[in-house]
């Protein structure tokens, strides 16, 4: 089974998702995990499907890019399966004056502790930046890691938080 | 409102598992898309022989289930309104009425809604973050005797109210999530 990696970005309109979702599902492409989000007008997407090959889905997506002004690109992965947890799961929110080298430097902090981010999104309104990560830590590092983590906001004119995304299992 | 005003509990009283009178068998459970978990269930006479089997299953099998605080009849197949919470313990419970069942239980009062990220035995996968009242009245049937029950919580155990009563609607937390991004891989396993 092939398995794809597509993205596909392009100025918001309605119909993208259908249109893209239904070019797919005509080629029997399983779409499997996917997100999709609208940044500053622009709508990207970034998928996972299962099915036919690489060329036949560019191809297919090509009448799309032609007439919507969307950017398409299509590419065989390797399925790796899942990867195995670092640790506990952790939410850091990061917000502040907008400057050059946020996400790389608190991200920084992260990779030093061992930690792996999953999961990323920024937001740029006016002058707030905001920087929301998920984020896997290993165990007991939690504690030494908010420390670093304040001192480097400081340093960047930012506030940081990191909080538990442990779930209650009901 | 204060819980003064909501009125007390009504009905718990002494209940236990031991009052059902039944030892409890473990069930399997099912999970997601199994099509029972998406059905409202059937409401239920609490004083029938297989009620109150039933709520002996699910005290029993809540209690094999590591970290489980609730279990609810559709996760282990059965399609009628009838759930078991026990939140003893849990760092986030404040109020606790300990071990019990109820049959056909019913939100008559929620207030003070708070997100959190919840599992679920069913979706075992995922988590989800979800808005619940953290002030609750419920009311219910109590299995065996049948008598009424009003339950006056917050907190953790009205979460977990909430999520079961949820059960036997047929919604799971994937119904109640707060967004499109609010689903993520469950990373740590009990």
């Amino acid at each position: 089974m092939n398995e794809l990696a597509i993205t596909v970005i392009g100025r918001d309109r309605p119909g993208i998702v259908a249109d893209v979702a239904e070019v797919l599902a005509g080629l029997g492409a399983n779409l499997t995990d996917s997100t999709m989000t609208r940044l500053r007008g622009h709508f990207a997407m970034t998928l996972i499907c299962t099915g036919p090959a690489a060329a036949e889905v560019e191809a297919a997506l090509a009448p799309l890019a032609a007439e919507g002004q969307l950017l398409a690109t299509v590419r065989a992965v390797t399925p790796d399966g899942d990867v195995p947890p670092v640790g506990e799961p952790y939410v850091m929110a990061v917000h502040g004056s907008d400057r050059m080298g946020i996400v790389a430097a608190m991200t920084r902090v992260l990779v030093d502790a061992g930690g792996n981010v999953t999961d990323l999104s920024t937001r740029l309104t006016g002058a707030l930046y905001v920087v929301l990560a998920e984020v896997e830590l290993p165990a007991g590092v939690a504690d030494t890691l908010v420390d670093r983590l304040h001192r480097t906001a400081a340093e960047l004119g930012v506030e940081v938080t990191l909080r538990p995304a442990d779930p209650d299992l009901l | 409102m204060t819980g003064e005003e909501r009125g007390p509990d009504v009905g718990l009283g002494d209940w236990t598992p031991e009052s059902l009178d039944v030892p409890g068998e473990v069930r399997v459970v099912v999970s997601a898309p199994n099509p029972v978990l998406s059905q409202a269930a059937d409401e239920v006479d609490p004083t029938a022989k297989e009620t109150v089997q039933l709520a002996a299953d699910l005290i029993a099998t809540m209690r094999v289930s590591p970290g489980c605080v609730g279990l609810a009849a559709p996760q282990v197949g059965v399609g009628a309104r009838v759930f078991a919470v026990d939140v003893t313990g849990h760092p986030k419970a404040v109020t606790v009425h300990g071990t019990f069942v109820l049959c056909n239980a019913r939100v008559v009062e929620a207030t003070r809604w708070k997100p959190g990220r919840e599992g679920c035995m069913s979706v075992p996968d995922l988590t989800g973050d979800v808005k619940r009242a953290s002030r609750l009245v419920v009311e219910g049937d109590l299995p065996g005797s049948g008598a009424p029950v009003r339950l006056v919580t917050d907190g953790f155990e009205a979460r977990a109210l909430q999520h079961e009563i949820d059960h036997c609607a047929g919604l799971l937390f994937l119904d109640r999530v707060a967004g499109a991004h609010a689903v993520y891989q469950r990373k740590v396993y009990l």
